[in-house]
């Protein structure tokens, strides 16, 4: 059947507005439960990446909330280091803040593709029934080859040995890249050091297979198949540990340790 | 129930299996089987989208510019995927990070516009339903037997729950390493495809 132009153009309008509506509407009146399932998930992978799940546990949404009461999120100035008392961590939103000009500043060059640095960031910290500090897990984010990966580390409080690292949302390429969310991978890095004697970060995943964490402390097996991926997690490693990222704050902690 | 709707919703099954003897979809049937629990939330995600687009192409298919129509088709599925895609991030958030690109790539997979241009655009809604239902039972069929293998070897479970209780973990089942790969996928389908053309003569192809 021949339909005129003026009929063709009209129907092809007509679909546009008709799919874009059914899209709109099932993404607004879903994105509650999305923004809910979300935050439940970070919260899951700062248990994680603490130690205090593993990845073959199924929790629920209530057991989440059980553990992560040993967990407290702290907003800190990134440029001092110091807590930031006046934020409400359970309602800080950091890429919001990231994002916006008057809570944000242009990060310095790194090589993460990090443009902007939020002025705050939540860190969690995890204490032990008396109140003391475990470990403290910060959030880290950065590219890797085709999209920015989010994530945590977490730090022995001592702020030097790896407890975890975890990833909670990434667009790498799934079987290659996307092994960042790999049990077995992600395993290799608990006890690692992320610095050397004299405070230089020195993490790193190489090309290949690293020792056990006791003789080969500072590195970590590659991805195969994912070299720029792998370069990106020790680039944001390093960028999120070192002056412009969170060196501030963990020196604190260590003064803090030393003067206790 | 009639005849031509019978045949739709049946033949897809075992005569004329879209993954089997059309080799289409294989892309996913590859991604997702590593697991029963992925295999599952895909297949029902195909159906829908399978049923709604032939229905909805069919019900169109008398009013499409046909010098538009592939870009009509590719609008509504594209639609229909990614309200698939919104609803498992609300209800099934975990798996659906699993199945990570692999729902939104069902837009890509060639079962979805085959049957659409194939038959949605010549046959009532009825019958495109059934022919969509059809169709998606029987990728289900292949990518849940392929999941059921995968899991099994693979892993020694089965939606998660141990069957085969593994060395690592102090049992005697060692896991095939292959099963969890995408090459394992291969195999399986191709077990598939040549135990069904031994019971199915007619569906070897001639050699020439």
């Amino acid at each position: 059947m021949q339909h005129s132009v003026a009929y063709t153009i009209l129907f092809a309008g007509l679909i546009c507005v008709v799919c874009a509506v059914l899209v709109s509407s099932s993404a607004v009146s879903l994105s509650e439960l999305q923004q809910a399932n979300a935050a439940l998930d970070k919260r899951k992978n700062v248990l994680l990446a603490a130690g205090l799940a593993q990845p073959s546990e199924r929790l629920d949404a209530a057991q989440v909330q059980e553990r992560f009461r040993v967990v407290k999120p702290v907003v800190i100035d990134i440029q001092s280091g110091e807590a930031a008392p006046a934020i409400d961590a359970s309602t800080f939103d950091q890429r919001k803040a990231r994002n916006d000009p008057d809570s944000s500043r242009p990060a310095p060059a790194n090589n993460s593709s990090i443009s902007r640095l939020p002025n705050h960031a939540v860190v969690y910290q995890v204490l032990n029934g008396a109140g003391e500090l475990q470990m403290v897990v910060l959030p880290i984010e950065g590219y890797g080859l085709w999209s920015t990966l989010y994530g945590f580390l977490s730090l022995d409080a001592d702020t030097k040995t790896v407890r975890g690292l975890t990833y909670y949302q990434h667009g790498e390429t799934p079987g290659l890249g996307g092994e960042v969310d790999n049990p077995l991978w992600k395993s290799r890095w608990p006890g690692r050091i992320a610095f050397d004697s004299t405070g230089q970060t020195v993490i790193e995943v190489i090309k290949g297979r690293a020792g056990p964490p006791e003789d080969d402390p500072h590195r970590v097996d590659g991805l195969a198949g994912a070299t720029i991926t792998s370069r990106g997690v020790t680039n944001m490693l390093r960028f999120w540990l070192g002056e412009n990222g969170f060196g501030p704050y963990l020196n604190r902690l260590r003064d803090s340790r030393k003067s206790s | 129930m009639a005849g031509p709707g019978r045949k739709a919703l049946l033949d897809p099954l075992f005569e004329n299996n879209p993954i089997a003897l059309q080799v289409l979809g294989i892309c996913s049937a590859l991604a997702v089987t590593t697991k029963m629990e992925t295999s599952v939330v895909m297949c029902g995600a195909v159906i829908f989208v399978l049923t709604f687009s032939n229905f909805f192409v069919s019900l169109l298919r008398n009013n499409i510019p046909s010098s538009i129509r592939i870009i009509v088709q590719l609008t509504i599925i594209s639609s229909l995927v990614i309200i698939a895609d919104q609803f498992l991030k609300a209800y099934l958030y975990d798996i659906s990070k699993q199945l990570s690109v692999f729902v939104g790539l069902i837009i890509t997979n060639c079962i979805i516009m085959g049957r659409a241009e194939a038959y949605a655009m010549q046959n009532r809604p009825s019958l495109s339903i059934m022919d969509g239902l059809g169709n998606g039972f029987g990728y289900s069929l292949i990518l849940l037997a392929t999941g059921f293998f995968r899991e099994l070897l693979g892993s020694g479970k089965l939606f998660g729950h141990t069957v085969l209780p593994l060395v690592t973990e102090g049992g005697w089942y060692s896991p095939n390493g292959l099963m969890t790969l995408s090459a394992g996928a291969f195999f399986i389908i191709g077990g598939f495809i040549w135990a069904l053309r031994v019971w199915k003569r007619d569906q070897v192809e001639e050699e020439g």
